[in-house]
């Protein structure tokens, strides 16, 4: 049986949820569905109902109005892996639904009206030596766990990389009992000042986000943790686990300096995000240069019918996000709306983006693609032995970015380094570019195709 | 974290086993398995390609390093599957 609300949702982070409240308020049929058990995204990842807790706000900035976002109807569980396109109507969605990666889950298809997409984003984590011991996470993983888990990733812990986000890292790791032994900023003071201060009016719509940022450095300053600007964790250390790692002066293009070396047995890094733009492309979504989903002032992609929102649109953090999905909402359910100028997510790029020096912590046995163990020196070798200039082929003769993960931890750091090591490539490309959203088991599949021709 | 320490004062919670290679390891109701395992001092529990261990590394279902058999099924992601009493799990690594 094929469903067909008037409006689809997909991901119930600030955005999702944003989104689907409006179209409900503007009268529109919604189904709301997220591969998470629970409502609330990456920013409001919380406990699950079977462990409560009555301080679980302090963990947390905007409690009460999740708390007034979340009772809506929820499809929990639910694992889009396939989005189909139409020359005429708005895409077919098919999502898989029960627990995670499980054998004999429920399939739905839904054919609405509108679809939103609010599937977020996931981090970048640049390779260094050693990023592969255990003990190093994305500072992602270290929210995730002490915020929905309660489980510390260590007890002397170093958090760096770039951007505001460590900073909220850090907070939930002391509430969960972990030493931070610093807050290390990749990019330097004036950087960071300049992009911050200029035209401060342009950033009132983003205050909230500002006065949130505020309350993190007063927990710096009570805990006494360091935050150090120009600074980076440029190699791990240790017997089969995290022992200690190297932090080394960055200059202003991060390449590294003077460098020291510190007993730590966890180290969390974030260098930035990547929107989670999978859904989108495959539904025929442009994206910008960024990799981020095109949409115009009311939250509209490229492909009539299919509106996105937060932090697939650009890196925006959680106030945009609601904002973004709010308008997207409306518009999807049929109303009017249109969203304001803000300044933050260009500011934070300027502030916090990547520089390529980063390259020069790098040595020839670091490993870049996890999945299938491929270091940078295996791609410059590659590079060199074939001369090729094709992204594609040279992924294929090292198998970067070919393995479980899809490429989407690796994808786009390969692609920098190939660019480098041939002069330019080709054929550069966004690696968002997968036909299948999720792993899905070849025996699903084989359901699926059953149930489609008894359909036919 | 110890709960008579953890500062958001959690409440009442239902204790669950999972069998991780064979030896019963203690969780909470609503963990997902690589809470469990964490939780337990485990960190890592799967070799990559050429050997090297791996557990969690981005905790959002995106990187594939968390890899387990639950129930006999290979391939499930740790930290996106919420364990169930009783699960058993399987490992492709001695624990460290
Ligand atoms: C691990 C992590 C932790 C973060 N923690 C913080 C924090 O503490 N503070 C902060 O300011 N910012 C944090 N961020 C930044 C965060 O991305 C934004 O602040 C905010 O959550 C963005 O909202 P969103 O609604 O756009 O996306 P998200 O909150 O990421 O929500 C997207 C939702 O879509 C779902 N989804 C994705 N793909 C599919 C699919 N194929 N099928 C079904 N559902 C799908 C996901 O399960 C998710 O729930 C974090 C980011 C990450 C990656
Ligand atoms: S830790 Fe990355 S998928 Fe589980």
């Amino acid at each position: 049986m094929i469903e067909t609300p008037d409006v689809l949702v997909v991901g119930a982070g600030p955005a999702g949820l944003a989104a689907a409240a409006a179209a409900r308020r503007a009268g529109a049929q919604v189904v709301l569905l997220d591969a998470a058990a629970d409502a609330g995204g990456q920013y409001w990842r919380h406990l699950p109902a079977e462990r409560p807790a009555a301080r679980e706000r302090i963990l947390h900035h905007g409690w009460d109005r999740f708390a007034r976002l979340r009772g809506q109807e929820l499809l929990a569980d639910a694992q889009v892996w396939l989005v189909e396109r139409h020359d005429d109507r708005p895409p077919t969605v098919h999502a898989l639904v029960g627990p995670a990666d499980g054998t004999a889950r429920e399939k739905r298809v839904f054919a609405p009206r509108a679809l939103v997409l609010a599937t977020g984003a996931y981090e970048r984590t640049l390779p260094f030596p050693g990023w592969d011991l255990p003990g190093v996470f994305t500072a992602g993983a270290a929210q995730a766990l002490a915020k929905a888990e309660r489980v510390a990733v260590g007890r002397r812990v170093v958090v760096a990389g770039a951007g505001p986000f460590l900073l909220p890292v850090a907070a939930s790791l002391v509430r969960t009992g972990a030493r931070v032994l610093g807050v290390l900023e990749a990019n330097p003071w004036p950087r960071l000042a300049r992009a911050w201060t200029a035209r401060p009016a342009e950033l009132f719509a983003s205050r909230g986000k500002a006065g949130e940022l505020a309350g993190y450095v007063r927990d710096l300053i009570r805990h006494r943790i360091p935050y150090r600007a120009a600074t980076g964790v440029v190699a791990a250390h240790g017997d089969g686990r995290v022992e200690a790692v190297t932090v080394a002066r960055l200059g202003p293009d991060w390449a590294p300096g003077t460098e020291r070396r510190i007993a730590a047995d966890a180290v969390c890094v974030s260098h930035g995000f990547v929107p989670r733009a999978e859904l989108a492309v495959a539904a025929g979504c442009r994206l910008d240069p960024d990799g981020s989903v095109h949409t115009d002032a009311e939250g509209r992609t490229s492909v009539p019918g299919v509106f996105a929102a937060g932090e697939i649109t650009g890196i925006g953090g959680a106030d945009l996000a609601l904002a973004e999905g709010s308008v997207a909402g409306t518009v999807a359910a049929g109303g009017a709306d249109r969203r304001g100028f803000t300044g933050f997510p260009a500011r934070l790029e300027a502030a916090h983006g990547i520089r390529p020096g980063w390259t020069g912590w790098l040595t020839d046995d670091t490993l870049v693609c996890r999945c299938e163990d491929v270091t940078a020196g295996d791609l410059r070798a590659a590079a060199e032995a074939t001369g090729s200039r094709g992204l594609r082929s040279l992924k294929l003769s090292t198998r970067a970015g070919l393995g479980a993960c899809q490429g989407r931890v690796c994808g786009r750091t390969v692609e920098e380094l190939l660019n480098r090591h041939t002069g330019g490539l080709l054929d550069p490309g966004r690696t968002a570019n997968r036909p299948v959203a999720a792993l899905v088991r070849l025996g699903e599949l084989a359901a699926h195709h059953e149930d489609h021709e008894e359909n036919a | 974290m110890n709960p008579a320490d953890d500062p958001v004062r959690p409440g009442p919670a239902t204790a669950i086993e999972l069998v991780v290679d064979g030896r019963a390891v203690p969780g909470l109701a609503g963990q997902t398995v690589a809470g469990v395992l964490l939780g337990a001092g485990r960190r890592t529990w799967r070799s990559s390609r050429s050997g090297r261990p791996r557990g969690v590394f981005c905790g959002i279902g995106v990187c594939h390093d968390c890899l387990v058999a639950v129930n006999g099924v290979d391939d499930v992601r740790a930290c996106q599957r919420r364990a169930a009493d009783g699960d058993v799990i399987t490992t492709t690594d001695e624990p460290r």
